[in-house]
Order: C-alpha cells, then structure tokens, then sequence
C-alpha cells in the first residue's frame, strides 16, 4: 500500500510518463528538466524554437478551474515546440451535470490526445485521469496537492539567479495549508537539499508540516531571517475576513512583505511569488517591483520549464 | 418433521461458553439439542452433515449495516445483501436507518422486518430513525418505532451535533429502554474533512479531520448518558483516545457500549496512499497507533462488538476525485474473515472473537436468549428452541478477496487481494441451509 505514495508511476524516469507530483522525485529527474529548460530559456530569447519537436502531437489544455497564467503559458510551451494545443474550459457546473470525470478521459482518449494538461479544484483529479487515458497527463494543479510545473520553475528561477539550489534557504510565506505551490515546493527544495522554512500564522500552517523536514515559523522576523529566498503565497480571499484570519490589514501587518522583514534576510535576497499578486495584503507593492524581485521572471521561466516538460514527457512516450 | 445432524464439529457458543467437539441436533429450523463427540446413536429420520471437525456457531450477528433498500436498490437489495451475509456466516443484520425515506416511520419498520422473514432472506432488525429524516433536528417518534420492534436508535453516519438534541434523545429514549447510537465525530470539527489530519492527508492535499474530533464527541456524549441515565452506544470507534474514554466510563459503572469495524483493526490510513477512494471511510482511516488501540480494546473488552460497517456504493460513487467520492466499503462477505485475523494473531481467542460477533451484539441490540425484548426472535445463540440459525466454518482455510468476484451486488472492498484465513463452509437459517454446498 505504502508504495504507492511513493510510486515511479508518478513521475517522470523509466516507468513514469506522466508528471502528476514532485513528491518522491530525485535531484536525478529534477536537474535535467531545468538544465534542458535552460536551452530553451535561450532559444525562448532568440525566438528560434524547435517547432518541429512536437509536430503532430495534440496536447489539451484541460482547466476545471479558472487560470489564465497557467494556461496561456502551457499554450506557448506547446505551440513553441509546434503541438497542436486545444483549449478546453469546462466549468465546475457542466461536470455537475452528470459527466464525471472518467467520462471527460474517455472522450478525451477518443480524440487521442498525447499530452494533457490538467488543472481541477480536487487533489488527485489528475492521478485519477492518468489512471483512465492513454495521454501523459501532466499537473498542472490540483487542489491543494500538488503544482510540480510552478515549482520546477521557481528552482530554475533560483538557479539562474543564485548559480545554485543546494544548501540555500528558502522561507516560504502564507498560507501554506491551502497551498499546492507550497506543497510542490517543499518537495523540490528539500530533493535539492535546501533549508525550507514555512512562516504564517498557525491557522495557516498545518500541524503535521514539521513531519516534512521543515523548520515552522509563526513571525516574518524569525522566518525571514538570513534567507537566500522569500516565496510569498497568494492569500485567497476566503482565507481573509472571518475565516483563518481576521482581516486583510491584521494579515498585512503581521505577515506582508514589506522593505523592513525584507532586509532581515540576506542581502540581494531573491522575493518570489507565483502570482497573482494581493498587492497590499501579502506583499507591499514597492517589494513586488523592486530589484530583488524575480516574479516576472518566474513567469518567463514557466514558459521555459513547461517547454522541457512536455518534450522530455514526449520523448517518453515515443521510445 | 425434519431432522438434522450436525456432526464431527467443534461446537461454539460464546453465550454460554461452550466450546467443545460434539454434535448438534435441529428439529424442524430450531436447536433441539448438542451433544459431546461419540454420544447415542443418530435418530434414523436426520440428515446428517459432517462438519469434518470444522466450528459449528451461531449464524453472526452483524449490528450495522447498510442496505440499499429503500431508496437505493442499485447499490443492494435485501436479496443481494442476504446472499452477501449468507456467505460471511451471518444470520441477523441490524440496518441502519438512513435509506430513502428515512425510516422513521412505524410502518417503514415492520416492512423492514417482514422483508427478513421472507424465506431464504437475512433476518432484519431495523434501527429506526434518532431524528426525524435523520436530519438532526427534532426528534423522531421513537416510541412508536420502539413498539414497531426498531432495536435501536441513530442517525447513521450522521452524528447528533447539538449537546441540547443529544441530552433531549438520551432522556426521552430512557423512558422507552432505548440504547442511542451515535456517530462519534464532532461534525464542526469535522467539516468537509476526508482524511486523519496529519502528515499523509498534507502530503496528499487532502483536508483532515483531526483524530481528536471523535474523543471530543465521545467527552461529550458521556457526560450527557451520566446526566440523564440514557443508554449510549457509540458506532465504529476507531482511536485510542476515544476507546480509552469508553473504557474509563465503563469502569465507572456507566451504561456505555461501542463497536468498531474490521477495516479499523485491519487498514491504517496509508491505505488511501495515492488516493484510494475505496479506503475512504467515515470515519476515516487512523494512523497506526490507532489501529493498535484498537486491537487491544478488543482484547480487552472495551469494544463490546464487531460490525461490518457494510455500506455498498457503485463504482459511480467511488471513481471520482477523493474528496467527493463516497465514503464506505462492503464487508458483509469478509467479516468473519478479517475478524478471525485477531484470532490468529493471537489478540483473542476463538471464542473471544465470535463473542464479537454473535451473543455480545445479539445482547445489544436486545434478542439474545433470556434477556431478549418481547417478541424478538432470539439470534447469536445455541441455545435449545432456539431458531436453527448456525455457521459453519473452517478457521484456518485460507481464501483471497478478489472484488468483483464476492457474494452481493455492490464491490467496493477495502480488503480486494487480501489473504485470509477463516472460510465459511456453511450456512443456516431456520435450519435451512442458505449458504454451502448443498445450498
């Protein structure tokens, strides 16, 4: 039983063709994903792209849930190597109208689509999809499980920025309960040998987090302190006003990113946040356009590290 | 007249703590009397059968269990359930009342009833209705669902969440005799929860309920059964901390009693790894330390019966993203068998575990031997007179469960690919035969 948590099936390497989590992945699968999104960082730049690399391939862009980032930026990854990309939105109330999921995989299956790209509100949506299509499916977030693309790209980010990831210091900030880009992250930094801290308030930290290797902080001052990156997480509205939080002010003043805990960490230390931004709630807005902050680039990235995914998932595939 | 010999058998009867080889006779579907091996001569007229030294018992006694009568007959009828039960051993089955309708009406109760004296079905014993519409807000009419033969009361696997509904259905089922049955999960705590909080349900994104939620409801529940003199019973208790607060009133004197279920001293939560929606139950799965606690309140008494906790769902219900896949698993055919797991492992004896099963829920639910209700029809007994309800069964053959391929109409089997040892060979009801070879 236990080994299905940690099963290759997951992932990427002998067995695995499909990317549904980074949990249980190894430096040995995280490195050449960036090292090869890093040649298309360049040819990204030089808008020279190998379109014939996934030429004839179909991939569909399934989002049960709202993301235009996302989307748009598997889209690119996709054209940019020359698949077709279809678009397909379904929302929530059209599945409740009697299609289930395994119905949406079989006719996904009878249009033969080669790689599918996944996003729904439920954790496991994916891993149940890649159970029922013959298509590589690839998370590209569910739920509060996983969003492994988000994180492979904020360790490229960081690479390029700081020339490493090993033994560096990550404090990764907010609502760390509700959040698969946290949840990714941790996976990946902690592959990669990083210290991860997670800081928020202790409604927003689940209790078991320590079980995952990582140091607990309740203050910014304390979690911010000495590290080579701060990750700030979008706090979702609901979260604010009478649920885990009192109230947006009370969260920007105890747990927003402003120059004064900025400055607590190292010098030159990189801000991150996967986007979209609260400006004013999680993170002052001076802080999100200031020279230390590498969020457009995190997006740049994501165009690069969706790129790599999708030709290494189709190279799979083919063999 | 009709005659029937049960021989080369070792007889079992926890209710009076016979536990020797010998021989049984039935006389037209009732006991008429057990001998020790090698006694008089077989009467000429009987039909023998030759146990082959395997255990002759009570048919079991299964305290909770869902059918899908009425309301959902895709998921079970009586008949699928009865041929699922009849192969797990099990006679009598108490039905929880959370059908569509509810059964909160006298009526709904005694068609419930005369649908197990129908010939070749399971007994039912029906539990009627706590609330009304098991919706947890004003109470139902329990004293005539009483009379109409309802052996007790609950909600399901709804937990009674106000203290002031819980303290009002304790005092006012106190007047009928009535046991409560409760749910033990703080709903609030609850919430929209699937998982054990702790580290696999963070792993996997899953929102927790945490553990604690059940001591919290069982705190509660006590103090409310020690301020009003009602009888509480606590349905599939699955945490040490909740089993060490029932053993503490216990020792206190108090009228509290608890089940569990197979799956809680079988499965920890690991086995919903990677999202195993058919190891998705309410409660949900516990961490190891958990499934421990239970196996030694088995041992030791604190856990007064074991309950498949049946609740048959269709593949619809459970192929879906985990969080909105139903909770619940089929356990009408394993029951035994996953039971008798205690029993090799050395938890507790033979006898011990077939106690669980068959007098102690049986003296729960008010139809065991002497101290049975008014017109029940006695069940978990080998008694004399009683009605010829027995199995039969090897305690050391082994089998695999291969969902799909078991007794009933619904599959989903958190046990599917387990080995177990423990088979029924045969089983009886009214001295009929329902389940077996000659069946």
């Amino acid at each position: 039983m236990a080994e299905g948590q940690a099963g290759g099936s997951r992932f990427f390497g002998a067995s695995g063709r499909h990317l549904l989590g980074v949990q249980g992945m190894h430096p040995s699968q995280i490195i050449p994903i960036l090292d090869l999104a890093e040649t298309y960082v360049l040819m990204n730049g030089s808008r020279k792209t190998p379109r014939d690399r996934l030429r004839g391939r179909t991939l569909i862009n399934l989002f049960f849930e709202d993301s235009t980032r996302t989307r748009t930026s598997f889209e690119l990854a996709g054209k940019r190597l020359g698949a077709d990309v279809v678009n397909m939105s379904i929302a929530q109330s059209s599945v409740n109208k009697g299609e289930t999921l395994l119905d949406t995989a079989a006719t996904l299956n009878a249009m033969r689509a080669d790689l599918l790209v996944v996003r729904h509100s439920q954790s496991g949506a994916p891993a149940l999809l890649a159970q029922k299509v013959d298509a590589s499916v690839i998370n590209a977030g569910d739920g509060t499980h996983e969003h492994p693309t988000q994180a492979l790209l904020d360790a490229l980010t960081i690479r390029r920025h700081l020339g490493r990831i090993e033994g560096l210091t990550v404090a990764i900030c907010g609502d760390i309960a509700h959040s698969r880009v946290a949840r990714s992250n941790i996976h990946l930094l902690s592959a990669m040998s990083c210290r991860v801290r997670v800081v928020g308030p202790p409604t927003l930290v689940p209790g078991a987090m320590s079980a995952l290797g990582v140091e607990v902080h309740h203050t910014m001052e304390e979690g911010l302190r000495d590290a080579d990156v701060v990750m700030m997480l979008r706090l979702q509205r609901e979260r604010m006003s009478g649920g885990q939080v009192p109230s947006a002010r009370e969260y920007f003043r105890f747990y927003g990113l402003d120059r004064r805990r900025l400055d607590l960490a190292k010098p030159g230390a990189l801000v991150m946040h996967p986007g979209p931004m609260n400006r004013g709630v999680e993170i002052d807005s001076q802080i999100a356009d200031s020279d230390q902050s590498v969020i457009r680039e995190q997006v740049e990235m994501g165009v690069a590290v969706r790129m790599a995914v999708l030709d290494l998932l189709a190279r799979g595939a083919r063999s | 007249m009709s005659t029937l010999v049960f021989e080369n058998v070792r007889l079992i009867d926890p209710a009076s703590g016979l536990d020797q080889p010998g021989r049984l006779l039935v006389r037209d579907g009732r006991i008429a009397g057990l001998d020790q091996a090698g006694a008089e001569g077989t009467p000429e007229d009987a039909t023998v059968v030759n146990g082959g030294g395997a255990v002759l018992c009570p048919g079991l006694v299964d305290m909770r269990v869902e059918i899908g009568e009425p309301g959902h007959e895709y998921r079970e009828t009586v008949k699928s359930a009865s041929r699922a039960a009849f192969a797990g051993g099990i006679t009598t089955v108490a039905v929880l009342p959370t059908g569509t309708p509810a059964i909160d009406d006298p009526a709904m109760v005694r068609l419930l009833r005369s649908r197990g004296e129908e010939p070749g079905y399971v007994s039912i014993l029906p539990y009627g209705a706590l609330t009304k519409g098991c919706r947890g807000e004003e109470l139902a009419e329990i004293g005539l669902l009483n009379e109409a033969g309802a052996v007790a009361f609950t909600d399901g696997a709804r937990a009674v969440s106000t203290a002031r509904l819980m303290k009002l259905a304790l005092t006012y089922a106190r007047g009928f005799g009535a046991m409560v049955v409760q749910h033990p999960e703080e709903p609030t705590l609850a919430g929209s929860g699937c998982a054990t909080d702790g580290e696999l349900a963070l792993r996997l994104g899953l929102p927790g309920i945490p553990a604690a939620a059940e001591a919290i409801m069982i705190a509660r529940d006590i103090r409310l059964a020690e301020m009003t003199g009602g009888r509480l019973h606590f349905g599939h208790v699955s945490t040490g901390e909740g089993l060490d607060l029932i053993r503490c009133a216990k020792n206190r004197g108090l009228p509290v009693t608890c089940d569990t279920a197979p799956h809680y001293f079988d499965l920890n939560e690991n086995a919903i790894g990677d999202f195993r929606t058919y190891a998705k139950f309410s409660p949900p799965l516990r961490a190891e330390a958990d499934r421990q606690a239970v196996c030694a309140a088995l041992a030791d008494g604190t856990i007064d019966a074991v309950a498949s906790d049946h609740t048959p769902r269709d593949a619809d219900d459970k192929r879906l993203p985990f969080a909105q896949a139903a909770a619940g698993g089929t356990g009408l055919a394993t029951l035994l068998g996953v039971t008798l797991t205690r029993y090799h492992d050395g938890t507790l004896s033979l006898p011990e575990a077939l106690a669980l099963l068959t007098s102690k829920p049986a003296t729960l639910l008010g139809v065991a031997g002497a101290s049975r209700r008014k017109g029940a029809r006695p069940a978990g007994t080998l008694e004399n007179g009683a009605p010829a309800d027995l199995c039969l069964f090897d305690p050391d053959r082994a089998w695999r469960v291969v969902a799909g391929e078991l007794p009933g109409h619904s599959q989903n089997t958190p046990f599917d690919g387990r080995a177990l040892e423990g088979r029924v060979m045969g089983t009886w009801k009214n001295g009929v035969r329902v389940f077996g070879d000659s069946a």
